[in-house]
């Protein structure tokens, strides 16, 4: 029997970020046992390094801002692909759940008359996300680590322990999620403390998923080492489906050079503040790839769009700030026609644009960042820039309002789940997505164990499996042969999804890809690694692999089976957005058939259709771009197949 | 551009270690987190380091590089000449869990003991209002991404674990001084900061200001402000007076 510390808690969240720092403090304040448990030191997760901002229509800078504006940016940024109703939940709450975050502490830049201030971001149509300079997470994370705080010494005031009800458990990994056999409900989560490779059980009925996201298994990404869809893998390993797994985003603008910051964030508040993209001939390049479902949205001339910065009610935006799909494909472009900058990304321009001081004020850490990482003023050349593995869309499928999965007692939020975004997410969407549904999928995960009347139990032998899956790399079973480096190995499995599953995609590559990716899975069967338990990354990584290695099975499979160009997948086969692939979801599951990792199958499955009140919120001729002529027959200013420009503009799109 | 690099890293555990000499491929414009990470991928792959961001963000890759307090992902190898022989150990006042990673849960406990925000009871969300001017105070000290470097450099707490219990550090002493700041918190934490916190302790040598990555006036715009406070409070018979009157309002 494996030597095991157990713990009982009736909420186990998973992640220490936006979503499960959120999730916890709802838990917790519904009465819950919560317990929050996280790979790193608390207050380093992911969300620690969003610049931009938290988008929620406030409209404290443009009154004319409303959920309904938001909804429908949300939706053309997603390609109309989204789940509808964590659209509408997400516009409607999260100016609640900003100024909530006030009353916690946060201090955002304000306006003249001493709101929040609001500023531009690409997609959104006014300035809408909330912002502390470019550091927003940081002030998002600290701000509900503090409050996680006050509400433990609350409970210390009542019962002189600081941890009774909210406890963190930092630098402990959850490597696999147990369930009941019977009902295949949630019964605990199975982990090890970093510092000492000890294990770890906690029972719990409810656990939330706020792991984030998986950009460590691209080569060029601005993820951290966090990020490899630790739980996408375990939700599916434990039944639970993913969506959307074919939509990565690549943001248009890492830094490029030198190569060891390749992939670092630049955030797209340079653009909003009015740094403007440049190729080698000095040119705006982004007027000429403003595509047809965006024609008239965006400005045409210079001269406008540089008006439009103090002026936005007689002008139309720069198309500088297009969606991130569009932007990153637009660069690639202008790299391949050889119009790039020396180091194979292309120009954004700020110095140009505002004074030193400005831009010092405004955006300092990417000032900071610049001159200390790469010997670059920003203040007085431009930035070299291209794009990055930055978000994954796909996640694990949940209810909009309960955020649970088809697995009881699994919930999820923020970037691990799916569905919200669509095919692209908008800048800004994040951070609000975290703190919507990271309250939704605590106050749901509360409602489930409240209403038990009895719990889950773990077995023995399930605990025993995951510490043995856990221990493998020490002992790989013997004549495996060649013993393999996780290193390696990771390096390998980056450089494959960067090169065929990248940016732009065709069939023979990403097949290539899958094939390559069965061999590495074998290869993972003989990982060895050196040492012993305590804090050890080598070992570490080798754990964190599985998950990697399912996760990229499932963009892979899901990448291939969609055979059209949507959002974050650009597929150079079929370069065209197809009206029937948009209410179709690809659904993502564990085949069950290897127990260290097991594949991926992937199923059609058709989206339910828009409520009516919401499709009616969009005109005809905008939602003929991505509709079928079928679904358009339910709108009211529908007048048939043959009527209306807007339709030929459907024909030519599909 | 790239050549052959001296490390010497420091390994071992709380039951003592020593320093590991090593030679690293270096490339051009590499940072010293880079070479650490080589040396995991190619020749310690158990070599322990925190690191999440690897852009100066999350606070997590403090140690000392040639004895100086830094953050290993925002110090450049071109800041050192290719014969120079680096040598990397991990924070001197925290106990090392193993090799380059440290024990830093006093900071976190200190955390704790700092009272939090309170609202003013008058203002629901939505409702509160403030000027740039004023948020920018307590805004400079929440660009703090808990490095705990200055923790590590403060000569109250280096070399003198003794002082821990009584010395919150220039990091939580800095805390305080922002919510005290912050134009809508309505609580007082002046007592507890000479009190509970060990302001006094500080003597306003300005170390912690000199290696904070994120360049807060540590000193300057948080500790002295805080002493006057404080001192303001204590000896001006007025503020004196008021509080004997009031204190009954207050509990
Ligand atoms: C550089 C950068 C800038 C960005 N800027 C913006 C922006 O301006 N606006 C915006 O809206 N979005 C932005 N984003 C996106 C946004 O920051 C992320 O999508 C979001 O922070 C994800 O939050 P999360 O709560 O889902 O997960 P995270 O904050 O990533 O937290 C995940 C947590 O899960 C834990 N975890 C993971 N696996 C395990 C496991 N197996 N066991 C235990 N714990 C585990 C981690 O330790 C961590 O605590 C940015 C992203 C990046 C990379
Ligand atoms: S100024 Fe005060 S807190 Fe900072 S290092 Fe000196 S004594 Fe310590
Ligand atoms: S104040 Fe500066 S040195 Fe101290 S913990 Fe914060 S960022 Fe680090
Ligand atoms: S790794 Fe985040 S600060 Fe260095």
């Amino acid at each position: 029997m494996t030597e095991v510390e157990r713990h009982s808690y009736d909420v186990v969240v998973i992640g220490a970020g936006g979503a499960g720092l959120r999730a916890a403090i709802e838990a917790r304040e519904h009465g819950m046992r919560t317990a929050v448990v996280c790979k790193s030191l608390f207050g380093k997760a992911h969300t620690v390094m969003a610049e931009g901002g938290c988008a929620a229509a406030m409209g404290n800078v443009n009154p004319n801002d409303n959920w309904q504006v938001h909804f429908r940016d949300t939706m053309r940024g997603g390609k109309f692909l989204n789940n509808w109703r964590m659209v509408e939940l997400h516009a409607k709450e999260a100016p609640e759940r900003v100024w909530e975050l006030e009353t916690y502490g946060a201090l955002f830049d304000r306006t003249p008359d001493g709101r929040i201030s609001q500023r531009n971001f690409g997609g959104h149509t006014y300035p809408r996300l909330a912002h502390v300079g470019d550091r927003t997470g940081l002030e998002l994370i600290r701000t509900m680590q503090q409050k996680i705080v006050s509400l433990q010494q609350q409970d210390y005031a009542e019962t002189g322990d600081y941890e009774a009800k909210l406890k963190v458990f930092a630098e402990c990994t959850i490597t696999e999620l147990l369930t009941d056999p019977a009902t295949g409900a949630i019964a605990g989560a199975f982990g090890y403390w970093r510092e000492s490779g000890r294990f770890i059980l906690f029972e719990a009925p409810a656990v939330v998923m706020a792991t984030g996201g998986i950009g460590k298994s691209f080569k060029v990404t601005s993820n951290s080492w966090e990020y490899t869809g630790d739980g996408h893998a375990l939700a599916m390993r434990a039944g639970a489906t993913l969506i959307n797994m074919e939509f990565v985003q690549f943001h248009p603008t890492g830094m490029v050079w030198p190569p060891s910051v390749k992939g670092i964030l630049v955030t797209e508040g340079v653009r909003g503040d009015g740094g403007v993209l440049k190729n080698s001939e000095g040119k705006r390049f982004m007027f000429d790839y403003v595509p047809d479902v965006f024609k008239g949205q965006y400005a045409e001339t210079e001269e406008e769009a540089d008006r439009w910065y103090t002026d936005q009610e007689n002008n139309r935006r720069t198309p500088d700030l297009l969606p991130r799909d569009e932007v990153a494909r637009a660069i690639n472009a202008e790299v391949k026609a050889g119009r790039g900058s020396p180091h194979g990304g292309v120009f954004l321009d700020i110095a140009s644009r505002l004074p030193a001081e400005e831009i010092k004020r405004r955006l300092p850490s990417m000032y900071h960042q610049f001159k200390e990482l790469a010997d670059v003023d920003i203040t007085k050349e431009p930035m070299e820039v291209g794009p990055t593995c930055h978000y994954v869309m796909g996640g694990i499928e949940v209810d909009p309002d309960t955020a649970q999965s088809v697995v009881p007692g699994l919930f999820a939020a923020g970037e691990c789940s799916g569905g919200m975004h669509g095919s692209n997410r908008l800048g800004g969407n994040s951070l609000s997505d975290l703190l919507v549904f990271g309250r939704r999928a605590g106050l749901g995960a509360a409602n489930y164990v409240s209403t038990l009347s009895s719990r889950p139990a773990v077995r023995q032998a399930d605990v025993d499996a995951a510490a043995r899956l856990a221990l493998l790399p020490f002992d790989p079973p013997e004549g495996s042969g060649q013993p393999e480096n996780p290193y390696a190995l990771h390096q390998d499995l980056q450089q494959t999804m960067n090169d065929l599953v990248g940016i732009i995609r065709k069939a023979e590559e990403i097949e290539q890809a899958l094939e390559r990716l069965v061999e590495l899975k074998a290869r993972m069967r003989r990982v060895v690694v050196e040492g012993h338990r305590q804090y050890n990354p080598g070992w570490h990584l080798a754990i964190d692999l599985r998950n990697m290695f399912m996760v990229s099975e499932a963009v892979a499979k899901a990448a291939l089976m969609r055979t059209e160009s949507r959002g974050g997948h650009t597929r150079d086969d079929f370069p065209q957005l197809d009206p029937q692939w948009r209410k179709t979801l690809l659904v993502c599951s564990s085949a069950a058939d290897d127990e260290l990792v097991p594949g991926v199958t992937v199923e059609p499955k058709e989206q339910e259709p828009m409520r009516q009140d919401l499709f009616e919120l969009f005109d005809i001729e905008e939602l003929s771009k991505y509709y079928t002529e079928a679904e358009l027959a339910a709108h009211p200013d529908y007048r048939g197949a043959a009527a209306g420009s807007g339709d030929e503009a459907g024909k030519e799109e599909a | 551009m790239s050549y052959i690099g001296k490390f010497r890293v420091w390994r071992g555990d709380a039951n003592g270690g020593s320093l590991e000499d090593y030679q690293v491929e270096v490339n051009e414009g590499e940072v010293v987190l880079d070479v650490i990470h080589r040396l995991q991928a190619t020749q310690a792959p158990d070599l322990a380091v925190r690191w999440n961001c690897k852009a100066g963000k999350c606070g997590s890759c403090s140690a000392e590089i040639n004895g100086k307090p830094r953050l290993m992902c925002m110090t450049r190898m071109s800041t050192f000449s290719e014969d120079e022989t680096i040598t990397v150990t991990p924070m001197r006042a925290f106990s090392v869990i193993r090799d380059l990673v440290t024990d830093v849960s006093y900071n976190y406990e200190k955390a704790r003991m700092v009272p939090s925000f309170q609202p003013p009871k008058d203002l629901a969300p939505g409702e509160y209002r403030m000027q740039q001017v004023d948020v920018e105070r307590s805004q400079e000290f929440r660009k703090c991404i808990e490095c705990f470097l200055c923790q590590n450099t403060c000569h109250v707490i280096r070399d003198h674990e003794e002082n821990k219990p009584a010395f919150s550090g220039p990091r939580f002493l800095m805390r305080i001084a922002e919510l005290e700041m912050h134009p809508l918190d309505t609580a007082d934490r002046r007592d507890l900061a000479q009190d509970e916190h060990g302001l006094g302790y500080c003597n306003i040598t300005k170390c912690c200001t000199e290696v904070c990555p994120e360049g807060i006036h540590i000193t300057d715009n948080a500790l002295i402000p805080m002493k006057e406070r404080v001192a303001g409070r204590r000896y001006d018979p007025v503020v004196w007076l008021g509080n004997k009157l009031f204190r009954r309002n207050r509990a």
